[in-house]
């Protein structure tokens, strides 16, 4: 997973907290493929997730709507919405 | 990293996939606290739980305490009691908005006009004679003549240490009526004499198991790693108990560390209320508890868990895909 951009840094992270919070093993940040799907492939479900978002709702400072979780299958996933998340609150504090 | 798709073929992926996104809110719910049966290990009465709240009598309390259930995120209402056939209303009021189960003993014929295609599931707790000791009547007489043939009924066999040896009779009489069974063990809450297993009877009672899933597949709704789980007690090295168990009501679950667990899981005394412990009593040891809906999402919240290989996950998905047959969420 080698990305210098700024999706690309939330995706490693979120690859971290996701292999630390989960206790994944044989996986590191830059070895978990962004596009793995992470039910149908990392066997995770409602509660690992909720589990995630914890610590990304402390982490980011941004909510995620549990309605949110079915749309959240990948790390890039997750990571383009804290992204679009981060922005919306970007442009509240503006505007 | 070991993935789904690396442990499983192609046809146990596809099985899989069926159930991965389900994402199961139940929550359990008493609908009265009246019965029209006084059964000798019902934790209901044995503990007190009948006396805990006062029944909540007005309709529409009832269908507003369901739409904020609704909203809550429930989308599976398990129907308990004392006997939920006795407030029928009530009953619709969950029908009407949410995926609904009824736990029964059958005795009242639940009207298909009203509740076309509700799961219902018929307790049996043995065979005439158990039935009449445990029970003072034998149910099954009554409520087989009541659902015979029905597609969405099925009869949750409590078996009793006394019933090694018998079950099969048992199963060819639910078959003969064109029903099918899932079976669970008695946690004799109340010390009746004779009833409560010991270590001997456990292993026979699995072997038991094992040979009517193989002799009536068509029938017995199981599978053998959850006849495993719940005659022994362990999953993956652990032992079954309050640390483990995912059905606690989550409001009232101050365990540290708190373990996977059901999400939002609450079971609701009949004033709307209330909550109680747990899916069954605050009175029953939870060592040695033998509640088959515990010990299936038991298995059920711990998925990854089972991804240590093949055979593991395998299993998982049975147990799972057996827990979503029972509650209508995919077909038998």
């Amino acid at each position: 997973m080698a990305m210098k951009t700024e999706i690309g840094k939330i995706c490693l992270r979120v690859a971290d907290i996701m292999i630390e919070e989960l206790k994944l093993e044989d996986v590191t940040a830059e070895t978990f493929d962004p596009d793995l799907d992470l039910v149908d492939e990392v066997g995770i479900d409602s509660m690992d997730l909720a589990t995630v978002a914890l610590v990304i709702r402390d982490e980011y400072s941004i909510r995620i709507d549990e309605d949110d979780y079915p749309k959240l299958t990948t790390i890039r996933k997750i990571s383009d919405y804290i992204q679009q998340k981060q922005e919306e609150k970007a442009q509240a504090a503006a505007g | 990293m070991k993935t789904v798709s690396s442990l499983l073929d192609p046809h146990w992926y596809e099985r899989y996939k069926r159930i991965s996104r389900l994402n199961i809110r139940s929550s359990i719910y008493d609908v009265t606290n009246r019965c029209n049966l006084r059964c000798k290990g019902c934790f209901f009465f044995s503990s007190g739980e009948h006396e805990r709240a006062a029944e909540e009598t007005d309709l529409g309390r009832w269908e507003a305490f369901v739409e904020a259930e609704k909203a809550r995120g429930v989308n599976l209402a398990i129907l308990i009691g004392g006997e939920p056939t006795l407030c029928l209303d009530r009953m619709e009021a969950f029908y009407s908005r949410l995926p609904t189960f009824c736990a029964t003993n059958g005795l009242i014929k639940v009207p298909r006009d009203r509740f076309p295609d509700m799961m219902i599931g018929i307790s049996l707790w043995g065979d005439e004679e158990d039935e009449k000791i445990l029970r003072g009547k034998d149910t099954f007489a009554i409520s087989s003549k009541n659902y015979a043939g029905d597609p969405n009924v099925y009869y949750l066999y409590t078996i009793t240490p006394r019933q090694l040896g018998k079950t099969e009779k048992i199963v060819q009489k639910i078959r003969d009526a064109g029903l099918k069974i899932h079976m669970q063990l008695l946690s004799n809450d109340e010390g009746v004499d004779g009833f409560s297993w010991t270590p001997e009877e456990l292993l026979a009672i699995r072997q038991e198991m094992d040979d009517i899933l193989d002799a009536y597949p068509d029938t017995v709704v199981s599978s053998k790693y959850y006849h495993k789980i719940i005659t022994s007690g362990e999953m993956l090295g652990r032992r079954f108990g309050w640390q483990q168990c995912p059905s606690v009501t989550q409001p009232l679950d101050r365990r540290d560390p708190r373990p996977r667990r059901l999400i939002d899981f609450i079971r609701w005394a009949s004033d709307l209320k209330t909550m109680h412990r747990c899916c069954t009593s605050e009175t029953r040891d939870c060592s040695t508890c033998k509640d088959g809906a515990a010990h299936m999402s038991w298995v059920m919240v711990n998925k990854r868990a089972h991804m240590r290989s093949t055979e593991d996950l395998q299993n998982w998905i049975e147990v799972y895909e057996m827990f979503a047959k029972l509650y209508q969420f995919i077909p038998w």
